[in-house]
């Protein structure tokens, strides 16, 4: 198992680097020129070398690759004689528009998306499994065609427009939840609620639609496994058949899923419901850096979402060999 | 550790030229890896261990033995399927023990494979004419009378209606699926067949179907077969020769009449007193022996003679010396067993029954 | 020996009631093609301390039978109907709560493929002690105790250790002396085995069987065993029930079942199968076509259409008339259902011995 672990990480580290490597290049490969940007209207060529120089891109991508790379572990130093920023390990580099050290804008941001994705996650996982394994128990019947339906509602609505229907009833109608996007829970944990509250059932309802179908067909194909007559043959109630015999193998694959999806909501990519209700995330931060041709920061978020990816992976691994013990015992 | 050429003369009294197959000292070891990122190899499953047999023209050699024991494997070395970890395969003269898969065309045509589970060794997506064809198109041959009608002709030689010739192998049951395998194995008029367990996943009335079908296609044709099977009733039935396996060896091997009425090694006498009979009065005439435990994993196989640690007869021997696979004085010619203390030649029950498991009486 | 007769399920029950006895039972299964007659009125009774041995090709309904017994379908879509008393109770309208009381405690079962019977994800030892719990008010370690007890009793080696070990470490002979021991953990009056060595090399086989002989002759449980062997029955079995296409068509001692079969599809069996000794010349005999459909079984006698000998019989009854099971003449309970008259069997009998 520890050898196993070892592999994995060596594995997630290779990724990471691989992941790197491809956003620096296809950023340079892209026609927007960020000194231009920053430019503005009336620029001269000797201004926009000077800010060349000043943001680094006049130097050939190899050292920048490298400067950057060397950054992660040891920490660099920006701008001239004027302005110095440092930016310590890991540093993913500073922002081109903002010159903040991109680590310190992503982990302002980073509570945003952690509240929202795991509340999110915990809800969805928890109330998918439930639906499922009543729609798997009740198989052709009332419940399980609700579920069913439901969970085809859920794929099939978007999450702007499902968004934008519970702000307009819960925010402009009736006024129960505050317009405002996100409140740390250090401040105000009522507050933090409130203004979560929407984006959880918004990504809840987008998410339960898969989790509910996969955990039914995952579930009856356990229930066609001979364990489960077996259990039922021994005399337990049925109860215990389907929760602990049957749930146990069904959740399984389930795992999965949920350790790449909590992993890339935590990383930001939940950036649709983060525009809808005003939250400034990750994802927002990815966009934006998108826009403005910011380098640093578009590596930054692109990392830091591959991290949590990654890491999930790692994580749903063991946790996968906790519950199966033929994983575990290989 | 292994000089199998060393460990068994010939097999038979036959001289080697006039043999169809020839397998000397054939050996198969599949690599056990674990490692951090360069995997190094820690072990091998030594499925088949050294073993020398032949089969000549026209001739049944029956493979029997427990799960383990590396008869399939022996099959798929034989065709191959598999790579050989080392002796040689000689068929019909020729050397295909090392052959490319590209340059097997010519002897594949002449040795043929039937596999045990006719719902996975049918491509679904074919028809059955696809299914019977293809192996006559690759191999250039164009009959006579046409690919399509050489098909139904097979169709028919098997037992199946021509007309089926474009329905696909899911509206087939079991035993009519075996039954396209067989007509697939005919298309190309082998010499041999390696039949790895063709009736193991049939029902007992269907079972004798297929196993009329390979006798009758065996004396019509004059194929020779390789006959691999864990029931030893069946392999009786159609084998002239039979060679019992225990964990990557041949134990022993002689002709059926010998091998089932004056076994000499104590893993046939333990297999045989072991099959039940349809015959309330079969028990008590045979000898009853209950060995302990299963097979051992044939990772770290016992040193010496692999049997030992299920053997009453057991002694220090056994456990330092591997049995060679000789005759044993009493034998008949022909009859070769690979044991230092061989059982007296018969099978009838004995003063006492034979029961090494703790947990019978 | 105990054959009871029972040719319709109208008699008057001899006194005193067997302790398993079975009537009339049906299991239909209504599916998009039809209705599926997977058991279609089987009787039989068994007596504490033997063994029956129920004996049919696959979709001879031997499974669902023996699933029947232990209400397992109570809950699905199939109709069951008919009667099964066990000393005297009747199990077929027993609600589930009262009739899972009795699984696993007094009737319980040991399935064909002990790697897929067993859940990959619990120890053995606790599902041994799962099985035990459900059924007695005992602590956690009382439970466990009882299961490594179960575990030495079936000969597994070592079985403080090895009770924590999981099924994919065990062997294949081992889990299933796991199931045994599982199934056996309540002491229960009625076991039943479905193919329980089908999933074995034969000398396991040949312990597995042993085992469960000497396990039945210590509880004086009764035991049904289902199989499509011939050979495991001679082995085990005191009554041999054929089954055909759902229903009943030979039932009687293992001796006469298999030294004096009375129905063509018993013959069929017998010399289908390749024998250790004798004749090995001998050409197999096999039953011509395949088993019938459970929505449309054929008209008469199910098994006519692959019968040889239906011609025998007068008037070409096999076609229209469904025949009973009959009282073979000069036996106490041998029934077979076929429509030859004893003459014709004789005759045809010898025919085969001098034809073959």
């Amino acid at each position: 198992m520890f050898r196993y672990l070892i592999r994995r990480l060596l594995a997630a580290a290779v990724i990471m680097l691989v992941i790197t490597t491809i956003t620096f290049f296809i950023f340079f490969a892209l026609p927007s020129d960020p000194a231009l940007l920053a430019c503005g209207k009336t620029c001269s060529p000797s201004r926009l070398a000077e800010i060349k120089h000043s943001l680094g891109l006049d130097r050939s991508y190899l050292t920048q690759y490298w400067e950057f790379f060397k950054g992660l572990f040891i920490g660099r130093d920006f701008g001239d004689q004027s302005v110095r920023i440092h930016c310590g390990a890991p540093c993913l580099g500073v922002s081109f528009q903002t010159d903040t050290p991109v680590l310190t804008t992503l982990l302002q941001d980073f509570p945003a998306d952690l509240s929202l994705g795991v509340g999110a996650a915990v809800a969805f996982l928890v109330l998918g499994v439930g639906l499922g394994t009543v729609a798997a128990v009740r198989r052709g019947r009332a419940a399980d065609k609700a579920a069913v339906g439901l969970a085809l509602f859920g794929v099939s609505v978007q999450i702007y427009f499902i968004g934008l229907l519970l702000l307009y009833l819960f925010v402009d109608k009736f006024q129960i939840l505050p317009a405002s996007g996100y409140t740390p829970i250090t401040e105000d944990p009522a507050g933090w609620f409130k203004g979560l509250v929407l984006p959880w059932i918004t990504l809840v309802i987008v998410y339960l639609a898969m989790y509910t179908r996969l955990t039914r067909s995952s579930m009856l194909e356990v229930f066609a496994e001979d364990y489960m007559r077996t259990a039922r043959a021994k005399g337990l109630p049925a109860a215990t058949v389907v929760l602990k015999h049957g749930l146990r193998a069904a959740i399984t694959p389930i795992i999965t899923i949920f350790g790449m999806d909590l992993g890339s909501l935590i990383g930001g990519s939940a950036v649709i419901t983060e525009s809808v209700f005003g939250i400034n995330g990750i994802g927002k931060l990815a966009v934006d850096s998108v826009q403005n041709s910011d380098l640093p920061v578009i590596l930054g978020t692109t990392l830091f979402a591959a991290t949590f990816v990654v890491l999930a992976n790692v994580v749903v691994d063991l946790v996968y060999g906790l519950v199966d013990p033929r994983v575990r015992l290989a | 550790m292994s000089t199998p050429q060393s460990l068994a003369g010939p097999t038979t009294d036959r001289p080697t030229g006039e043999n169809l197959l020839e397998v000397r000292g054939l050996q198969k070891h599949f690599p056990l890896r674990q490692g951090i990122i360069f995997q190094r190899q820690i072990g091998a499953v030594r499925a088949v261990d050294g073993i020398d047999f032949s089969v000549g023209p026209a001739e049944s050699l029956g493979l029997v033995g427990e799960s383990g024991c590396g008869k399939s494997t022996t099959g798929r070395l034989i065709t191959r399927l598999l790579e050989p970890t080392g002796g040689s395969v000689v068929f019909d003269g020729e050397d295909i023990t090392h052959r490319p898969p590209g340059r097997m065309l010519q002897a594949r045509r002449n040795l043929q494979m039937i596999f045990q589970d006719p719902y996975s060794s049918l491509n679904p997506r074919h028809t059955v004419g696809t299914i019977i064809e293809t192996p006559m198109r690759l191999n250039g041959i164009n009959p006579p009378q046409g690919h399509k009608r050489r098909a139904q002709e097979l169709l028919e030689t098997v037992g199946l209606n021509p007309e089926h010739y474009n329905r696909y192998p899911n509206e087939f049951s079991g035993g009519q699926r075996q039954r396209i395998g067989i007509a697939r194995a005919l298309a190309l008029r082998p010499k041999l067949i390696v039949a790895d367990e063709p009736v193991s996943a049939l029902d007992v009335s269907i079972q004798a179907q297929v196993v009329n079908l390979l006798q009758d296609l065996q004396r019509e044709f004059g194929i020779a077969f390789v006959f691999i099977a864990h029931d030893l009733a069946v392999v009786r039935h159609f084998s002239e020769r039979v060679a019992v396996m225990y964990l990557g060896k041949i134990v022993e091997v002689a002709d059926r009449e010998s091998l089932y009425t004056e076994p000499r090694h104590p893993y046939t006498h333990a297999l045989l007193s072991a099959v039940p009979e349809a015959d309330p009065d079969a028990t008590e005439r045979r000898e009853r022996i209950r060995l302990a435990g299963d097979v051992p994993s044939p990772i770290d196989p016992p040193s010496g003679c692999r049997f030992r640690t299920r053997c009453w007869k057991a002694q220090d021997k056994c456990a330092t010396e591997e049995p060679r696979l000789v005759s044993v004085e009493g034998s008949p010619a022909g009859h070769l067993t690979a044991c230092h203390f061989p059982e007296e030649p018969t099978v009838a029950a004995r003063e006492e029954d034979i029961v090494l498991d703790p947990a019978l009486s | 020996m105990s054959v009871q007769t029972s040719p319709q399920p109208a008699d008057v029950t001899p006194a005193p009631a067997p302790f398993l006895d079975v009537r009339d039972l049906r299991v239909h299964f209504p599916t998009e093609d039809g209705l599926v007659k997977s058991v279609d009125g089987v009787s039989f009774t068994l007596e504490k301390g033997s063994t029956l041995g129920i004996v049919g090709e696959s979709g001879s309904g031997k499974s669902v039978t023996s699933l029947a017994l232990l209400g397992l379908h109570k809950g699905t879509r199939a109709q069951v109907s008919g009667e099964i008393r066990l000393e005297g109770r009747e199990l077929v309208a027993l609600p589930e709560a009262e009739m899972r009381a009795l699984r696993g405690r007094t009737v319980s079962m040991i399935f064909q493929d002990p790697l897929s019977a067993l859940h990959p994800f619990f120890t053995v030892g606790s599902q041994i002690a799962e099985a035990y719990r459900v059924h007695h008010k005992v602590t956690r370690k009382e439970a466990r105790d009882r299961a490594v007890e179960m575990l030495k009793r079936v000969g597994i080696p070592q079985p403080e250790r090895r009770v924590r070990d999981y099924p994919h470490q065990f062997s294949g002979g081992m889990r299933q002396r796991a199931m045994i021991a599982m199934s056996l953990v309540c002491d229960p009056a009625l076991l039943i085995a479905d193919e329980p060595t089908t999933a074995l090399d034969v000398t396991v086989q040949a312990q597995i069987l042993d085992l469960i002989r000497d396990l039945q002759e210590e509880f004086g449980s009764a035991v049904v065993i289902i199989t499509h062997d011939l050979g495991v029955v001679s082995d085990i079995a005191d009554d041999i029930l054929v089954m055909y296409g759902g229903r009943r068509i030979e039932y009687g001692t293992t001796r006469e079942v298999l030294k004096q079969p009375q129905h063509p599809y018993t013959w069929g069996l017998l010399q289908s199968m390749p024998h250790l000794t004798g004749d090995v010349g001998a050409r197999l005999n096999p039953i011509p076509g395949t088993p019938p459909s459970l929505i449309n079984l054929p008209d008469g006698c199910s098994f006519h259409p692959r019968c040889a000998y239906k011609g025998w019989a007068p008037e070409g009854r096999c076609t229209v008339e469904r025949p009973e099971l009959r009282l073979v003449p000069g036996t106490a309970g041998h029934l077979a259902a076929c429509h030859l008259s004893d003459e014709a069997k004789h005759e045809i009998r010898d025919g085969v011995r001098k034809g073959a």
